[in-house]
């Protein structure tokens, strides 16, 4: 399985996986639209990423969740009718969403905020 | 399938605004007449939508004579403006009314399925379906390109789990769009008897098969079958979370998925909808002795260890989103996958069963005598094919088994059926035949008021005794809770607009178990609020489950716990969320005020809706028979001695009960005095003037009718 995994211990909180994230799926620096969050509020800072657990998969009621060959959950915006019933259930909060937009979004293991890390505290990993 | 166009109207598509269309689809299925109606503002403010529009325009189409098998009899559907969301739970539901084969007057069903939301969608507020078709027809909305089409219907299977796939795969624009498809039929049964039902499908991504949830209560299949109509079609395909336009979809969102974190993190320890629906019931009502026994002698029996809901949970596939409309994370409408039935037509064949749920699980199980869980299943999926109502079915079907086991019956009036309590074979039998239009199954499915005739006419019963064990108020049979301890809930059943269905109170734990409305000023207040709050549910397109059978984790420290505070604060914004418009608490029970008001001046209309049609059963009330006060006669001495103050020992049993009703029948009329004054009627149960105005009822069309009862 294809997962972002997170070293929290080697974090140093500059929150630059939320920019490179946002970024690329948004095209706006915004934490509120990263699939990646940083909580510098402890010691080491909490890192809350998508674990590809598939919980919200058996939830989803239109099949927009499926998992990838890799093992990734995907969403399948077209069919999506933004219930967030995924967020409901998603075990560890990283199903994630901006109220008032159509569709939920998530970690999809792309990797993009690993070459943004400074100090390799995220890392793709085949489990 | 080989069908000929009998008559097509084109419309103009345009998005819901703030949860409305502002416009009906009424469709004369005699004259092929098909027309767009606008909605009023007057509509919107004083009957809101979903079951305030079927209403109103019933009373539109409708005469003062009309039967349910006249052709201006109408069958309305409606939505209402919160129907459709999908950001929270329970948000899906179609109210179904039409003047009732068993009652004569007004029926309402509240029920899920994907065709009130797609409805909704494709254009309209409510569907509004009248006169007779002399050959059979389907109605068609395509909510895609705006057409409406009546179609010819020579289809030979008209049974609910077959027909409604066959629909959705004849309508459907590609196999992988069988989503956006859904089905309005019934079944067999309802070309023959009265207690039947309308099924409203939906398509199981999942299992790949069509679901189906019911509107139950009230013969509406009869009405569907003898309009010509063999099924309503719709098709939608554009569903996003907007659809239905809100005002401001943040807090729509935000309160949606408060309620799924909630749930997600209370139902286990809570009501297990996940797991069980609300079959979770069976034991708790039979601990509390309230689950339905023997055509409602006992509410508790060793046997219902049964029905224990661990073995429908054994049954349920688990794991499924098993919600009847998108959005909703209750997800209580569990399925039994690769069932092979044992008997009729469709024996050894895997069929998907929709439920037990409760009441089904009640009424044609335990109330009958049936604890083999199995049984209730098969019971369950012939009822919902052959578009037979599980309830009616159960308490109907109850009666004549204790008419069977006190020789009123036998099998030489049964056709050779042994309706001795627990015979499944001849339940099922019963509904065979009820599917076929034959056999002792006919008599059986005109219901208990007409059986209560029959056999007092045809074998020379006692009718006062047909009259004390037939469940049955205003014609319709009463749904599956013993209300024989709780004054409230003998109310709640009985001062049921449309007859005795719990869907307007449920007071029994508050009043038996808690004690929480001692008073009959206490009882007369829950007996105006919550029939009021629930009615809300029915003017909004809303389920009533996600209100209460889940609550907050602080729920139980809030001031008022049994109107569970939070979650109506979340209807109040969801409601202004979507439409914009103002509400608070107040302002949503005055809401259904006017509805409810509306809807008992129409049965009144139609001839029934007063102090006399408020009778309950004995049954419903005390015991009956000796065996019945034997089997908790301590209860029973008890209550002669603390309540009523007399010692009960040196009397006859025979002494002891009739004491014991002349009680209990004060009481029930004392709580009627004092509702009615709650709720603004006389002492004959007739709305007031005053009241009305009050209330904003006050049209001339419902003055009049009010004004020949009050002269």
């Amino acid at each position: 399985m294809k997962v972002l995994k997170t070293y929290p211990e080697k974090c140093i909180a500059c929150h630059s996986c939320e920019s490179a994230c946002s970024n690329l799926y948004f095209k706006e620096d915004n934490v509120d639209k990263s699939c990646i969050v940083i909580s510098d509020g402890s010691t080491p800072p909490n890192m809350n990423v998508c674990n590809q657990c598939q919980t919200c998969v058996a939830a989803c009621p239109t099949l927009a969740l499926s998992v990838s060959p890799q093992g990734v959950v995907m969403l399948n915006k077209s069919l999506c009718i933004g219930c967030l019933m995924c967020i409901g259930v998603c075990p560890t909060d990283s199903m994630r969403t901006v109220f008032g937009a159509k569709n939920p979004f998530k970690c999809i293991a792309c990797g993009v905020c690993t070459k943004s890390c400074p100090t390799d505290a995220i890392k793709i990993v085949n489990d | 399938m080989n069908r000929k166009l009998l008559a097509e109207f084109k419309y103009d598509l345009a998005p819901v605004v703030r949860g409305y269309n502002r416009r009906t689809l009424y469709v004369n299925v005699g004259t092929k007449e098909i027309v767009s109606k606008p909605v009023s503002d007057m509509m919107i403010d004083k009957f809101v939508g979903g079951k305030g529009f079927d209403l109103y325009l019933m009373w539109q189409g409708v005469k003062d004579d009309t039967k349910w098998n006249s052709p201006e009899n109408e069958i309305c559907i409606s939505f209402g403006p919160l129907c459709g969301n999908t950001s929270y739970p329970g948000s899906g539901k179609s109210i179904v009314t039409t003047i009732s084969p068993l009652t004569g007057i007004p029926v309402d069903c509240n029920v899920g399925g994907h065709f009130g939301p797609y409805a909704k969608f494709s254009g309209w507020d409510a569907i509004e379906l009248q006169g007779k078709s002399e050959e059979d027809v389907i109605v068609y909305i395509d909510g895609d390109t705006g057409m409406v089409q009546i179609f010819t219907a020579p289809d030979t299977e008209i049974n609910s789990h077959i027909f409604a796939e066959e629909l959705i795969k004849e309508f459907a624009d590609s196999p992988d769009k069988h989503q956006f498809v859904s089905v309005v039929s019934t079944g067999t049964a309802a070309d023959h008897v009265n207690i039947t039902c309308l099924n409203l499908s939906f398509w199981d991504k999942r299992r790949k098969v069509a679901r189906l949830k019911q509107a139950g209560r009230g013969g509406t299949g009869t009405v569907f079958r003898d309009k010509g109509i063999k099924a309503m079609v719709v098709k939608y395909s554009g569903l996003k979370v907007d659809t239905n336009n809100p005002v401001d979809l943040p807090t729509l969102q935000q309160t949606g998925l408060k309620l799924h974190k909630e749930i997600e993190a209370g139902d286990a320890t809570q009501c297990h909808m996940h797991e069980v629906g609300t079959a979770h019931l069976m034991e708790i009502m039979n601990d509390y002795d309230l689950l339905p026994i023997r055509n409602f002698k006992y509410g508790q029996m060793p046997e219902a260890i049964g029905l224990h809901s661990r073995e429908f949970t054994a049954l349920f596939t688990q794991g499924m989103a098993d919600g009847c409309w998108y959005g909703c994370s209750l997800s209580c409408c569990k399925a039994v996958d690769n069932f092979k039935p044992r008997t009729g037509p469709y024996k050894g064949m895997p069929v998907c069963v929709d439920g037990p749920e409760y009441e089904t699980a009640a009424g044609c199980g335990s109330n009958i005598g049936i604890f083999d869980p199995k049984d209730v299943v098969e019971i369950n999926f012939y009822c919902d094919t052959y578009g037979v109502d599980t309830i009616s079915f159960g308490t109907s079907t109850a009666f004549a088994m204790e008419c069977y086991e006190n020789g009123i019956l036998n099998k030489e009036r049964t056709g050779g059926l042994d309706l001795t309590w627990g015979n499944a074979d001849a339940a099922l039998e019963l509904l065979h035949q009820m599917a076929r239009g034959d056999g002792f199954g006919v008599t059986v499915g005109k219901g208990v008021r007409v059986m209560k005739t029959l056999f007092a006419e045809e074998y020379g019963a006692d009718p006062n005794f047909l009259q004390d064990i037939g469940m049955e108020a205003k014609g319709l049979e009463y749904s599956q809770y013993m209300s024989k301890e709780s004054l409230a809930q003998q109310g709640g059943y009985t001062l049921a607009l449309k007859g005795p269905q719990h869907d307007e109170a449920w007071l029994i734990f508050m009043d038996m178990v808690n004690n929480h409305i001692p008073t009959f000023k206490d009882k007369a207040e829950a007996l105006h609020y919550f029939p009021m709050f629930r009615t809300w549910f029915g003017l909004q397109g809303l389920c009533k489950l996600p209100w209460n059978d889940i609550e907050p984790a602080n729920n139980a420290e809030t001031d008022e716990p049994a109107k569970v505070p939070e979650h109506v604060q979340n209807y109040v914004d969801i409601y202004k969320a979507i439409t914009g418009k103002p509400m608070d608490k107040h302002m949503l029970v005055r809401q259904s005020e006017r509805v409810y008001n509306f809807q008992k001046v129409f049965c009144m209309r139609m001839g029934k809706g007063r102090r006399i049609d408020d009778v309950p059963p004995y049954r419903a009330v005390g015991p009956v028979t000796e065996e019945e006060y034997l089997s908790r006669v301590e209860r029973y001495d008890g209550q002669l001695k603390d309540k009523i103050g007399v010692d009960p020992s040196g009397k006859s049993t025979a002494e002891k009960m009739k004491i014991l009703r002349e009680y209990r029948e004060d009481q029930y009329q004392q709580l009627i005095d004092a509702v009615y004054s709650r709720k603004g009627w006389t002492p004959e149960g007739v709305p007031t003037v005053e009241h009305l105005k009050e209330i904003g009822m006050d049209l001339p069309e419902v003055l009049e009718v009010v004004n020949r009862y009050l002269k």
